[in-house]
């Protein structure tokens, strides 16, 4: 029952995001760019839900708006990750033990020697910000994430009996990979992707906060609490919503993470706890 | 246990000789001449190809690469473009903020993480694990740098009982761990969260197998086998956990520094970017990879000195 409940609350609360980010397209309570100084700072009121930032914008309006940088930087750069990490992953297994197995693990120590904001920081120092940085420097986090991931479930398949006959009949180690171990990890990966998309938003988060992610006028949640850092202490509510927005969003997503591993998989529950 | 610690020092190497060549190739492709950058938009050409020369950057790439190795290996960073101080005075000051940072951090982590994870285990399904487990999801999903935000709008600006930021230097050590305090707790909390749930699933595997049961059947109370037989098998995923989470508290503490405006390695690496301060960005970026790596190699030794059947892989 409880965990129906972890399922339903994550579906919801993260759901109620990504359609306020699809919905901030057509509509939001206020005009994101429309600045109007003798309104700045106001505390939540009836007109304006989350209150106005020092400018005078709506804040509900632009955390709606920031919905959209997240969700599209994290599905993007975990995205990549699945991409590049899921077929290494799986031709790791495929040849366990040979060259490209080896190549591939070492290549995931060393991406893991990276943490994503020094990855950042290398890319802007070439580039200067943006939010591409962001995707890039959080999807590279990502790819041995995924390859480990993929190389660990698919070794455990390959000594089972399905993929033994798949072998004596003559398929090949790509086709096998594709036809019977991938069908059998996807749970799997769904899963980690959704705990994926969580931290991709706390980096997002993070990036955007000290000026590596998304730059202005695009509001972000990041950027949107460092300026907001300096007037904490006469404006608490301009610091207090985006943040919660991030926490709620992390949330949802990690209870529909755990919600889905033990509906596909209840096995899984006691490996990834 | 020496071969596996040979061959595991001849990877470390080999994947650290991989990430420095990396982190001089992508700084290569940068555009612009720090030579030019450092002496302005007026300098003579001739001073600034004099500059060149006496920074060895008119030599070609992978002369300079080696040369960068070279200097390392002897402690020599080069010359910082802006602050024109060696890198290496830079480093060592920052280093007195962002190491004691890290550490504080992890201790604090420990410290909540250990009893709020044995406590959970213990009670499996009471109270104390619910709250445990409700906690730690929240602290999950807390972005530290918002938290250390929330930390400075109630214990610095509402009750006035931690400055807001800044580091007063260790010259008071007292005032130097108070100025630490509010950051480390802020970066202990993600970390602490993560902590707890391993601690309490590892240890309610360990409180399935067999030799508990028999410890218990020779008529140990719950609470003895507990602390004398489970507790110490669980702690072993435990610390690689603790070994990979200094690295995020490295990372985390590039982010927390700014909040805090504490002038370690992270404001350093930041002041350096925005003056393009390529010297800088090349040596605190490479010293932070050897610091993730090297730490993640001693936790794969101690790993392996408890648990022998790690050594073959």
């Amino acid at each position: 029952m409880m965990r129906r409940a972890n399922l339903l609350a994550g579906a919801l609360l993260s759901g109620l995001f990504v359609l306020a980010a699809l919905a901030s397209f057509l509509w939001t309570p206020h005009d994101v760019t429309q600045i109007a100084v003798p309104m700045k700072l106001r505390p939540p009121s009836a007109e304006h839900w989350f209150g106005t930032d020092q400018l005078g914008r709506d804040i509900f309006s632009m955390v709606m708006v920031g919905a959209r940088i997240s969700i599209a930087v994290a599905i993007v750069a975990v995205g990549l990750g699945m991409i590049a990490g899921v077929p290494l992953g799986l031709a790791a297994a495929a040849r366990r033990g040979g060259w490209l197995d080896e190549l591939i693990m070492r290549g995931n120590d060393l991406v893991f020697a990276f943490p994503a904001i020094l990855v950042a920081i290398l890319i802007t120092a070439v580039f200067g910000p943006g939010a591409v940085n962001a995707i890039l420097a959080i999807g590279i986090f990502n790819i041995p994430v995924f390859a480990r991931l993929t190389r660990g479930a698919a070794l455990g398949l390959w000594t089972r009996e399905f993929c033994m006959a798949a072998r004596v009949a003559g398929k090949g180690a790509a086709r096998i990979s594709v036809e019977h171990i991938l069908p059998n990890i996807a749970s799997l990966l769904i899963v980690q992707g959704t705990i994926q998309f969580s931290l991709g938003i706390l980096a997002e988060a993070g990036l955007a906060y000290v000026g590596l992610g998304a730059q202005p006028p695009t509001p972000s949640w990041g950027r949107m609490l460092a300026e907001a850092q300096t007037l904490t202490a006469i404006a608490p509510h301009i610091a207090i919503f985006p943040g919660l927005a991030i926490v709620a969003m992390v949330l949802g997503l990690n209870l529909l993470g755990d919600g889905l591993r033990d509906l596909l998989d209840p096995r899984l529950s006691r490996v990834a706890a | 246990m020496l071969r596996y610690s040979l061959t595991r020092l001849a990877s470390l190497t080999a994947s650290l000789l991989v990430a420095s060549l990396v982190i001089f190739l992508v700084l290569e492709v940068v555009p612009g001449d720090p030579a030019a950058f450092m002496l302005g938009l007026e300098a003579d050409p001739e001073t600034v190809a004099a500059l060149r020369r006496a920074l060895g950057l008119d030599a070609p790439a992978p002369v300079r690469y080696l040369d960068w190795l070279g200097g390392m290996l002897r402690g020599e960073f080069g010359l910082s473009y802006t602050y024109k101080v060696p890198v290496a005075e830079l480093i060592a000051d920052r280093l007195w903020i962002s190491l004691p940072l890290a550490l504080y951090a992890l201790a604090l982590s420990t410290l909540i993480a250990f009893p709020a994870g044995i406590v959970a285990a213990a009670r499996r399904g009471g109270p104390a694990d619910l709250a445990v487990m409700g906690t730690t999801q929240l602290g999950i999903a807390i972005p530290n740098f918002w938290f250390a935000m929330i930390l400075v709008l109630i214990f610095a600006i509402k009750l006035r009982l931690f400055s807001a930021g800044g580091f007063p230097g260790w010259g008071d050590p007292l005032a130097a761990m108070k100025a630490l305090t509010l950051p480390a707790i802020a970066l202990a909390l993600p970390q602490a969260s993560i902590l707890a749930r391993i601690m309490r699933s590892s240890l309610i595997e360990t409180l399935q197998e067999d030799y508990i049961r028999t410890a218990r059947a020779k008529g140990l109370t719950p609470a003895q086998a507990l602390w004398r037989h489970a507790l110490r098998n669980a702690l072993i995923p435990v610390l690689t956990i603790i070994g990979m989470q200094f690295s995020f508290l490295i990372a985390g503490a590039i982010i927390i520094e700014n909040v805090f405006f504490l002038p370690g390695l992270g404001r350093l690496v930041f002041q350096a970017i925005t003056q393009r301060d390529l010297m800088v960005v090349k040596n605190v970026a490479m010293l932070l990879v050897l610091a993730i790596t090297l730490v993640t190699f001693a936790v794969d030794l101690a790993y392996a000195a408890v648990d022998p059947r790690l050594r073959r892989r």
